[in-house]
């Protein structure tokens, strides 16, 4: 048996340099960065500097505020993928079945895959608005006094709304391709077992789909985590006030509007080891019961 | 071919004009958005029309925050403009870093020109200054707030804009509310109902002589006298004689422009804005109110907006030029301009003699009661404050306050929260400056 290989050491080598410099330079040079600077207090303009050892992470550890955003992260992301991994399974489980129209219908449910975050947000200001959205105005006739920008549970609803909206096209997706890849022969088949639909579904089709779920859920958990950063930023329109807010913004407020440098590197180091202990759990204990066909 | 030799000729004619005008081109980040950036514009093409020898080139970098947090990352680049606008909260960021920007009054001296801090009107004297009085910054959009009102709600009412807290609670707020208006909104909590309730009413905001005398400050924000106006504004809501829209500035200037609300307590320098707006009522403006309890003898209000900060690492060429620059700026005909169309007060005396000698104040009285009340008596605390990460404290403020304000807290709960969080955040920015 021949095996296929480089004769020297240097081709690959050559190969993997610009990968592994914009790697580099790119990932690990700031975020080696972000861990130096959580151990000072440094003036902003880069003059003074005191090494506070970890101070910068039991300031944080202390702070009640950090914690209550802590936990509201938690449940917002919790909530984010439940949501838009449900609402894209029944959607994408619909749009399977359909046979006529099917091009059109499914481009209808994908296509608000290409609107921005900071767009997401601001239609939900749009919609969510005290005084003219048309969202507001609806919860006004069943009697809730929905008030965005005031208070805290409403603004966290339009959050997670804006939020699950955004992302429900991107799951559906690959849901649905997910649907399509199941053979036909193994639906056949499963009919003559169980004359059930929705039975069928859950033993059949949904560990079938187990590989896409998996793999959606890590996204979906990650958007939910840092990329709505966009949607929260624009809800708040940059005052935060009483409004809830996710860690991720918690780090931007602090280190890019209050200059206080140390504190924000101290929460993205934090951030940077809660999604590698996120990933090797992921990986570990879900994986392992997860069939690829 | 020709076009070719018609190209090359302009390119050898720019090249002989930039040799015979060499201009000393300087750059001006600021935080002024639409109509107030239209404005700034026209002060900088009035300025590289009105001579040779330098041009200075205005870039909006956002709000006040993201034009001081670009300034910051620009100068540690070594990138950064000559003139910086940074607004009152990032005052001791700024000016704590010393050595990131040149202090005005050695710009001025240095390149010859005249200085005498007695030219500027009282109340924006010292807020950009150093603790010996020296100034560091130059008051550039200098506003206070003021209170607005819309004049046929009041008429309707049949009520006189209120001078006190006691006035307005127990006459003027039921006869709007029994008018059919919201009678009062407001659009900065920390702002006008904290810095400048400290201001009006001469009481201490800070340790260290409010912050100036050095950076081991602690707030003393947790002060009766506050706690009791935040109570009557509870009161005052549950009543429906205030309403409180959100953090947001134009959240809650939006009802008043609507005519929903019949006063709102914004900036002097919402008055350009208002105007231009075309609200369909007539509006004017008096002072902030003050408690009678607290005090009979009112003072004078902190300014706010910002000041023009002179940055460091430039060539005695470049620094010539922004002194220069900030000489056009102070003189009376440009201020004057600057207050006619925004209405941030003129920062010298000359330009508010010529302000009014020009009749400005029979026309438009709303336009003077900012820089009225910025020229009332001082007293020992109203000089300004020096807090470092102040942005982040106002943050605290603002979010203590909506939870005062939608019940989810106490008053007094409240301001302990912010008194501890505003000093644990003061003593990291100590440590900072170390």
């Amino acid at each position: 048996m021949k095996r296929a290989g480089f004769t020297t050491v240097w081709l690959p080598v050559a190969l993997l340099l610009p990968q592994l410099s914009i790697i580099a330079i790119f990932f690990y040079w700031p975020a080696g960065w972000a861990v130096q600077s959580s151990f000072y207090l440094q003036d902003p303009f880069g003059f003074g500097s005191t090494f506070v050892g970890l101070d910068n992470y039991t300031d944080l550890g202390r702070n009640t505020e950090y914690l209550r955003i802590a936990w509201f992260t938690v449940i917002y992301t919790c909530l984010v993928t439940f949501f838009s991994l449900a609402i894209a399974l029944l959607l994408a489980v619909k749009a399977d079945k359909v046979i006529r129209g099917a091009r059109t219908y499914r481009t209808l449910l994908m296509w608000v895959y290409a609107v921005a975050p900071p767009v997401a947000g601001f239609m939900g200001i749009m919609f969510f608005d005290q005084r003219t959205g048309p969202i507001t105005d609806l919860f006004q006739t069943v009697g809730s006094d929905f008030k965005l920008g005031v208070n805290y549970t409403d603004t966290a609803t339009a959050m997670v709304i804006a939020a699950v909206w955004k992302q429900i096209p991107v799951n559906f997706i690959f849901f649905l391709s997910g649907l399509q890849s199941i053979p036909k022969s193994v639906n056949e088949a499963a009919i003559i077992d169980n004359r059930s639909a929705t039975g069928r579904f859950w033993q059949v089709t949904f560990p079938l789909l187990a590989p896409t779920t998996f793999f959606l859920l890590i996204i979906n958990i990650t958007y939910a985590l840092f990329d709505t950063f966009g949607i929260i930023d624009t809800l708040l329109k940059g005052e935060p006030g009483n409004n809830p807010m996710t860690l991720v913004y918690k780090v931007f407020l602090d280190g890019f509007r209050g200059n206080d440098l140390g504190g924000s590197s101290a929460q993205s180091v934090i951030l940077m080891v809660l999604v590698l202990i996120l990933t090797v759990f992921q990986f570990r204990l879900i994986e392992r019961r997860i069939h690829y066909t | 071919m020709k076009l070719l030799n018609l190209s090359a000729a302009a390119l050898v004619t720019s090249f002989v004009g930039q040799a015979a005008f060499a201009e000393t081109e300087i750059t001006w980040w600021h935080a002024m958005g639409g109509q107030l950036g239209e404005t700034v514009n026209e002060v900088a093409e009035k300025f590289n029309a009105s001579q040779d020898d330098y041009k200075i080139i205005p870039v909006f970098k956002g709000s006040y925050e993201e034009t001081l947090t670009s300034g910051i990352a620009a100068f540690r680049a070594g990138e950064h403009p000559n003139v910086i606008q940074v607004f009152d909260a990032g005052a001791a960021t700024v000016i704590g870093a010393k050595g990131a920007t040149i202090p005005v009054q050695d710009l001025l001296a240095d390149n010859g020109i005249a200085f005498d801090i007695n030219d500027y009107i009282a109340g924006v004297r010292y807020f950009y200054a150093d603790s010996d009085g020296k100034m560091i910054g130059m008051p550039f959009n200098s506003s206070t707030p003021i209170m607005y009102y819309n004049a046929g709600a009041l008429a309707k009412a049949g009520v006189e804009p209120p001078k006190t807290w006691e006035e307005f609670q127990s006459v003027t707020a039921p006869a709007l509310k029994d008018a059919g208006y919201i009678p009062l909104s407001q659009s900065h909590l920390p702002w006008i109902f904290t810095e400048n309730f400290f201001s009006r009413h001469n009481l201490q905001f800070a340790s260290n002589n409010n912050g100036y005398d050095g950076a081991d400050t602690q707030i003393m924000v947790d002060n009766p006298a506050i706690k009791a106006h935040f109570t009557a504004l509870t009161e005052w809501k549950d009543k429906g004689l205030f309403e409180w829209y959100g953090t947001g500035w134009g959240d809650n200037a939006k009802p008043f422009e609507d005519g929903e609300v019949a006063m709102w307590l914004g900036s002097s320098g919402s008055f350009g804005g208002l105007l231009k707006k075309d609200l369909g009522f007539e509006f004017s403006a008096t002072m902030l109110p003050y408690w009678e309890a607290v005090t009979t003898e009112p003072t004078q209000t902190f300014i706010g907006g910002a000041a023009l900060f002179a940055m460091s690492g430039k060539s005695e060429e470049e620094n010539k030029a922004t002194a220069e620059f900030f000489k056009f700026l102070t003189n009376a005909d440009t201020q004057y301009f600057w207050h006619q169309a925004t209405g941030y007060v003129p920062i010298t005396e000359a330009a508010y003699e010529v302000a009014k000698a020009d009749g400005h104040y029979e026309k438009f009285p709303a336009a003077e009661v900012g820089i009225e009340q910025l020229t009332l008596p001082a007293g020992d605390f109203t000089r300004g404050y020096r807090m470092g990460f102040y942005v982040q404290i106002r943050d605290v403020m603002n979010r203590e306050y909506g939870r005062i304000l939608t019940g989810e807290t106490s008053v007094d709960d409240a301001f302990a929260t912010i008194q501890e969080e505003a000093n644990q955040l003061l003593e990291r920015f100590a440590k900072t400056q170390g």
